[in-house]
């Protein structure tokens, strides 16, 4: 199947297909979330109406996450095949993945500031996420450091594999630390501990950040691979 | 004496040499160390409180800094010469020849910083419960750090501003070492147990044994292509 979609024409010729799918997944998961979550779900008993953050703020989260584990691994194929596409889903993955580490960031400081009393504390989970954000950013600036952009693309793509060594950090910090952050109450072995009126607009928005990304996605390994061949084509004219 | 160890040994000994003939790098290293701490006293005030508050937390800063300083000198210099292409290209694993240049590079620049850290300690007025830990912490985290910084300096072979990049690739990959690095001084000063932290620390410098080299050959690989 890697093989099928080194081919840049059939990598196109599919996402054309799923690109409107998930465009109509994203608005209408992202509309029903937010409707849900905005005027369908109850207030929290302690957390009173402040608790609508979580509804952006933990599928933020867990798509920074999602963002980076298929950065490294679109990386590892992109370095083991020398996949021409995959590298292309690697550098799109990117900055798609810091914009929600920073949208994790910043919606869980403007919570914090009314539950916790303060924007930041420097406990275990928020410290290894902002470690997580500079580990996207040195990927995009060591992908753009070199004259050959070859030699960007493997050395991005080993470092997004050593940084694969945050992504468990992060997901466990709560449960190996004493943190002020909340532990794991979605994703647990007995059960979400979350009352289905606000599990339900939480797993729609998080459908729709997943759907969003993919969008992007799209859209950006298509500007990519055009970009490629405006590259190619200047490259062929100044050769005359 | 198997052929491997001979290439192994003689690496060593070819970057020890070469660090003696040229000692200006590790005296650098060192200088900015001191340099780096002596700041603080003077930026935060010479009260004797708050220096003892921060004394763990500003070493470890500085040794941070200095090992991060030290780092881009690791393979850049054989890379423009063409001796990397040759250590690529020797029948020996280049994990192993990655592993050799470390130490070589911890003994020149880590050992240094360990050496003079109690004097800095005295400095910032540190209580007397914290040295032996500083020490072992250091001892213990340093060489995590060269490990983990070989990696950034073999990506940055070849790279246009390589100076800022290498901080912005490896300062944050250094930060869970200056978190139990830390901690097992401050630990120490309040009487409490520091061994969780020193244990931690191994772990690290364990794992980094292991996964680190690995990382960096296959960066020195591409870049030598």
């Amino acid at each position: 199947m890697f093989n099928y979609f080194a081919n840049p024409t059939r990598y196109l010729r599919l996402i054309s297909k799923l690109q409107p799918i998930a465009m109509v997944v994203t608005i209408l998961t992202i509309g029903a979330g937010l409707y849900y979550a905005l005027f369908k779900s109850p207030p929290d008993y302690q957390q009173s109406e402040t608790v609508r953050m979580m509804y952006v703020h933990v599928p933020a989260a867990w798509m920074a996450m999602f963002c980076y584990v298929g950065l490294a691994c679109s990386s590892a194929v992109a370095l083991i095949w020398r996949h021409m596409v995959a590298d292309i889903v690697a550098k799109s993955t990117a900055p798609i993945g810091a914009c929600f580490t920073f949208l994790a960031l910043a919606t869980g400081s403007l919570w914090g500031k009314p539950m916790w009393g303060t924007w930041w504390v420097w406990d275990a989970r928020l410290t290894s996420v902002l470690i997580l954000f500079f580990l996207y950013l040195g990927y995009m600036v060591l992908y753009n450091a070199f004259d050959e952009p070859t030699r960007g693309a493997r050395a991005a793509a080993i470092l997004s594999i050593v940084g694969v060594i945050n992504v468990p950090i992060i997901k466990f910090s709560v449960d190996w630390w004493n943190t002020l952050h909340q532990p794991a109450s979605v994703v647990k072995m007995d059960g979400p501990a979350v009352h289905p009126s606000m599990l339900t607009p939480l797993l729609l928005m998080a459908v729709g950040y997943t759907a969003l990304y993919f969008w992007i996605l799209f859209i950006r390994t298509r500007a990519e691979l055009n970009a490629n061949k405006v590259r190619a084509l200047r490259i062929r004219q100044a050769e005359g | 004496m198997s052929p491997f160890f001979q290439v192994f040994n003689s690496l060593i000994k070819r970057e020890l040499r070469l660090a003696i003939r040229h000692g200006a790098d590790s005296w650098m290293v060192v200088m900015f160390f001191v340099l780096v701490v002596v700041l603080f006293p003077l930026g935060v005030g010479p009260e004797p409180g708050i220096l003892t508050r921060i004394s763990a937390g500003v070493i470890w800063v500085a040794a941070l800094l200095s090992a991060m300083l030290s780092m881009d000198r690791l393979f850049q210099t054989d890379y423009e010469d063409g001796s990397l292409d040759l250590l690529v290209l020797t029948p020996q694993p280049l994990e192993l020849l990655v592993l050799a240049k470390t130490i070589a590079h911890w003994l020149t620049t880590g050992l240094p910083l360990i050496i003079v850290s109690p004097l800095l300690a005295l400095l910032l007025n540190m209580e007397a419960s914290g040295y032996g830990v500083l020490l072992a912490a250091l001892a213990l985290g340093t060489p995590t750090l060269s490990l983990i910084g070989a990696i950034g300096a073999a990506l940055i072979l070849g790279a246009r501003r390589s100076g800022v990049l290498l901080s912005l690739l490896i300062l944050p990959l250094f930060i869970p070492t200056l978190i139990f690095g830390v901690s097992a001084v401050d630990a120490a000063l309040t009487d409490l147990p520091s061994e969780p932290q020193l244990l931690i620390l191994s772990g690290l410098l364990l794992a980094g044994l292991a996964l680190c080299p690995w990382a960096s050959a296959a960066a020195l690989r591409q870049a030598v292509e």
